[in-house]
Order: structure tokens, then sequence, then C-alpha cells
């Protein structure tokens, strides 16, 4: 393995400055390092060595002609599946898009593109972003770098097990339920959901239009913000992108990294502790809260009274979102088309039907069938009706909390990685994952999630996360970069050089 | 709240254009009944005067001049499409022989 793959995205983006080595020379090394174990680890559908060397060369020539396109140009990044990415295949995991190729791209990819990093390939995710494990992902699940029989998170497991393999130094994700942050949190690596509407969807297949929101997969909390700076900011095609300037995300992770923490008030979440959470989760979780008061921060206990029913309304809206979303895929104007069996002349009907049995897999049809229902007369009150009423309770949950708070904090995952197959016909205690992360997508508020150490149990990462009101994003990476920087002080190095090294696969080029 | 029975769950996915086989059938109905059962609780928390949330930030209609702006060129838009002919979608039978 070369030792570029193991540098942070910040380290690199310096050394290509200082001309100490070429885009082409790193991105040489992650597609090397994807040759030799993305094999075991499976976090890509899709690997794009040609066009990602071409755009290193083109990052090269930026360069030595001195116009860099911005800091981090040249260094290469890895994108999930839902992201629709001109010329190459987007499948989002599902059978149902199998070998499409988006005529456009999604404008956070245009974004990527602009900066200068070259694309490596597209990662692996639960179906149409439906998970927190990969397993519902039509092509096999990606699996953790830290135990290869367990989860690597999900819908995210291919951009965070990317990040943990060192196949990638930086990966985008997708969040509308966990699906950046709960990866991260059993990957050992970083993760941020921003603020709703701070990252442009235009392009993004969406799973449930007003939860879903793309950010930064990365194993530094500076990493995440540079690469945040780059996709973020107000798009026109997204009429739910926020038309405001990208907060001084970069500026609070080097401050926080300075690890003062005087003036900042921490609240703890009581619902998001205690029972329900890994005995190891907690401990890490405890002493994280410590660090930040021996660094100056004051630590507040609040309640949000309503969260204890975020996960029932998290599960009606979404299927009702998605139900409808996925009524696009009609067999008719991309994607599979399967005829009925024993049918002659079928009708557009008929084939749809058949289409979408064989094209979509289990949870998908659980959920779409839950969406169904959630909005049938009748039962549109009582369900759909509810939940949104209990979406307000949780805004007003998360505005009293801010009141007394600058930041709220909570383990992000209730365990560490299970075992692949565990939980996979036991859709509830599938959910369960997101317990702790979904409040932030009902209210739209930003969070991230930061490796907090191992628990003593299983030796697996665990995960803090740290909340912020809307549009103050900045605080995640001023809390963030702080814990992190006094764990790494512990831990006298990054949380994964504990982890076991990954067989390499001899590769010949 | 009536429970979700096997013919429930047909019916919903008739509605939803998916074809389930029986064995579809008999795994996928009783996990939904589960999954319905757990977030039953939910019908009765919040009291009438609270208002819905559809959408976490307010949101108000957004305008753009009314110009003309690059689109897909046909080929792109039908470079992804099960079968073409003439330069259109080519689709099954949308009418029924009566």
């Amino acid at each position: 393995m070369s030792d570029l793959v193991r540098r942070t995205a910040a380290d690199l983006a310096d050394a290509l400055a200082a001309g100490e080595t070429t885009s082409v020379e790193l991105t040489e090394a992650h597609l090397d390092r994807i040759a030799a174990v993305d094999g075991d680890v499976h976090a890509f559908l899709h690997v794009d060595r040609e066009g990602a060397l071409e755009q290193a060369r083109a990052s090269d020539e930026r360069r030595a002609a001195g116009r860099p396109a911005g800091p981090l140009d040249g260094v290469p990044v890895a994108v999930k599946d839902v992201l629709a990415t001109k010329g190459l295949p987007t499948t989002c995991g599902s059978k149902i898009l199998e070998g499409w190729v988006p005529p456009y791209d999604a404008t956070l990819v245009t974004r990527l593109r602009e900066a200068g990093l070259p694309i490596l390939g597209k990662t692996n995710m639960d179906e149409f972003a439906m998970g927190s494990s990969t397993e519902h992902s039509a092509y096999g699940p990606t699996h953790n770098p830290w135990d290869l029989d367990r989860i690597p998170g999900g819908s995210g497991g291919g951009s965070a097990a990317a990040v943990a393999a060192f196949e990638a130094p930086l990966a985008i994700g997708t969040d509308t339920g966990g699906s950046i942050r709960q990866p991260g949190a059993v990957t050992g690596t970083v993760g941020v959901k921003p603020t709703y509407g701070g990252v442009s969807r235009y392009g993004l297949v969406a799973l449930a239009n007003s939860l879903d929101q793309a950010g930064p997969v990365t194993r530094t909390v500076l990493d995440a913000a540079l690469l945040h700076e780059v996709i973020g900011g107000h798009d026109p095609l997204d009429s739910t992108s926020v038309d405001q300037p990208v907060p001084p995300v970069v500026e609070a992770a080097r401050q926080g990294a300075a690890g003062d923490m005087k003036g900042v008030r921490i609240g703890v979440v009581k619902e998001l502790t205690g029972e329900g959470y890994q005995h190891g989760v907690q401990a890490r979780f405890d002493e994280s809260v410590q660090l930040l008061v021996d660094a100056g921060a004051e630590v507040v206990e609040v309640s949000c009274p309503s969260f204890v029913h975020a996960l029932a309304a998290y599960y009606l809206i979404l299927p009702s979102e998605a139900s409808s979303n996925l009524a696009k895929f009609d067999a008719m104007r991309y994607g599979l088309r399967v005829y009925p069996e024993g049918v002659e002349d079928p009708s557009a009907e008929e084939v749809m039907r058949a289409t979408r049995d064989a094209g979509f897999g289990d949870e998908v049809k659980r959920r779409i069938i839950l969406g169904t229902y959630a909005l049938s007369s009748g039962y549109y009150d009582a369900y759909y009706g509810q939940a949104q009423k209990v979406r307000t309770l949780i805004g007003r949950d998360f505005a009293s909390a801010f009141e007394s708070a600058d930041v709220l904090v909570s383990p992000t995952a209730p365990t560490t990685a299970f075992k692949l197959g565990e939980k996979l016909d036991d859709p509830v205690a599938m959910y369960l994952n997101d317990i702790a992360t979904i409040p932030a997508n009902l209210a739209g508020v930003p969070g991230l999630s930061v490796p907090s150490g191992l628990a003593d149990e299983d030796a697996l990462p665990t995960g803090f996360q740290v909340l912020a009101p809307a549009l103050a994003d900045d605080r995640l990476y001023r809390v963030g970069a702080a814990l992190e920087a006094a764990l790494l002080d512990r831990w006298g190095g990054p949380l994964l050089d504990k982890a076991p090294a990954l067989a390499e696969k001899e590769t010949v080029r | 709240m009536p429970e979700i029975t096997r013919e429930e769950v047909r019916h919903l996915a008739d509605l939803a254009r998916i074809d389930l086989s029986d064995a579809e059938l008999d795994h996928l109905a009783p996990q939904l009944a589960v999954i319905l059962d757990s977030i039953r609780s939910i019908s009765d928390v919040a009291a009438d005067d609270i208002p819905p949330t559809s959408h976490p930030l307010p949101l108000t209609n957004v305008f753009r001049e009314d110009v003309a702006r690059p689109g897909l060129t046909a080929e792109e838009a039908l470079s992804g499409a099960p079968q073409v002919e003439d330069h259109r979608f080519a689709v099954p039978r949308i009418l029924g022989e009566e």
C-alpha cells in the first residue's frame, strides 16, 4: 500500500500545492488500492480508472500552469451511486436501474468536477438508500473494513467503507435518516449531513424529498469541511436549495482543532442516551463529553420529549414520499423493462407490474406498500397527518433545546457494527439503528458524526453525534474538530490505525 | 386501528403496480404488520391544534426569468429507454381490446 493513501485530503492538497506529488500519482495510488482490497470490501459498484486518470492529468496541467481550480484540485473522490454522473453508470443499488448511464450530472457532481476532484467511481448503497447496512443493495453488501463479516452501516456503507479502507481520501454520501452519519459511526470515519437545502439535490435520485441531504464522508473533520465548501451553496436548479452562503466550515474546523471550547454550551439529549445504547457506545460517549468539558465547554442536559416518536413519524413520512417518488420507475422511459410471463401482448400496466416486481428488492417493496397504505384514504389522517404533526413537535423540541445549548450531542448509533445477515429479515430491528440520527432529518438541522473510540466489549468503532441549529453547520465542525483533536491526543494517532490490515491482492497493471 | 391483512397487502401492491407472487405475499405481509404495529403509537400523539409540517424549512415559490436554457437533446432523453422507435419512446399497448 502506498503511504499516499493513508494521508488526509488536507495533507494531500498541501502536497499537491508544494509540488511533492501529482494528481496522477495519487489517483493511481488510490485506484491500485481499490484493485487490491475492493474484492473483499466491495465498496464500489463501478470504478472509472480511465476517467479518473484523465481528470487527474488535467488537474496536473492546471497546477503546472499555476491555475489550480481550488484547494482540493487533484484530490480524488468517490461518489455514492445515488447521484447522477454523466457518462458513468448510476444504479442506486437497484436492478431496476442496472446499466443506466445518466445524460446529465447532478449539480454536486458538476461542482466536484469544476473544483478539479477526479472521480474514482461510484459507491455501493442500500437500494434507493433504503437501509442501514448496505445489505439491501441488489449488487451484494459492502463489508466493514474493521471486520469483513460485519455491516458498514447504511445506506452509504460504500462511501464510508471506501474512506475507512483507504480506497478514497474523500467520498460523497446522502443522508435521509442517518445514511451518512451511521456508516461513519460504525466504520470509524467522519460524516456530515448539512442543513437541509445546504447542498443541492438536483441530480440526487430522490428517496424522500423533504429529508434527503448530500454531504461529505471523510476520515477527518477538516477534510469534511473542505469538501463541504466545494459541494455546498445555492443552486437555482433545486427550488429547496438555501439561498445563502455556505457557513464558514473550514475556518470553524481549524478553530475547533485549536482546542478551546470556552463559552460553548453542549446539550446532552436525555432521550438519546442510556437505555437501548450498547455499553461501550455509551462509555465512549460519556468520555467524549468529559473531554469537551476539559476543553472548557459547559454541559447541560436537555430534554426533547417528542424524539421518542421520531422513528414512527419517519417510517410514515419516508415511505409516503418514497412510494410517490418511485412511481417514476414505470419501465417506459429508462431503466429495466420486464414482460410478464405467459401473457400475450401485455399492456403497459402489466409490463409495469412485472418490471417493478422483478426490479425492486424486498425493502423497497415493503416501503412502497407502507407508503401506499399511509397515504390511502381512511388512513391518511391517522398516519401521514399525525406524522406531520409529530414533525412539528420535533422541530419545537429542537428550538427549545437550542435556547439552552449551542449544540446537542448523543451517540450516533445505538450499537457498533452488527454481523451481516443478522437483521436482514427483521425490519423493525434494522430501523432502530437510526433512532438517534432521524430527528435531525425531520427538523432539517445539520448533524455530524466523529469517531469516539472502540467499544470495550467488541473493539469496534463508536460514533459521537453533534447537532446544530439550521444554517449553523459551522458549529458542528468547531465542536467535532475539538473532540477529534482531544481524542487523537489520547490515542496517539488516528483511530483507523487500530483497524486490522486488509489483505492486498497482487495486481498487475 | 385495523390490522393489515394479506389481502390488503395484495390490494396495496396492486395500487402501487407491483406484481407480488404468493410466496412474496407470505414473506412480506407479516413483516408489514409488525412494522405497522411499531408505528401505531403515533396515531394519538399530537393534539388537533398542532399544525402539520411538510417540509423542514419554510419554503416560498421560486421563480426564474422566462428565458430559454439548454436542455437534453432528443438523443440524450432517449438514451436510457428500454425501447425506441422513430425517435420516440416505444411502449406496450395502453388500451385493452374492448
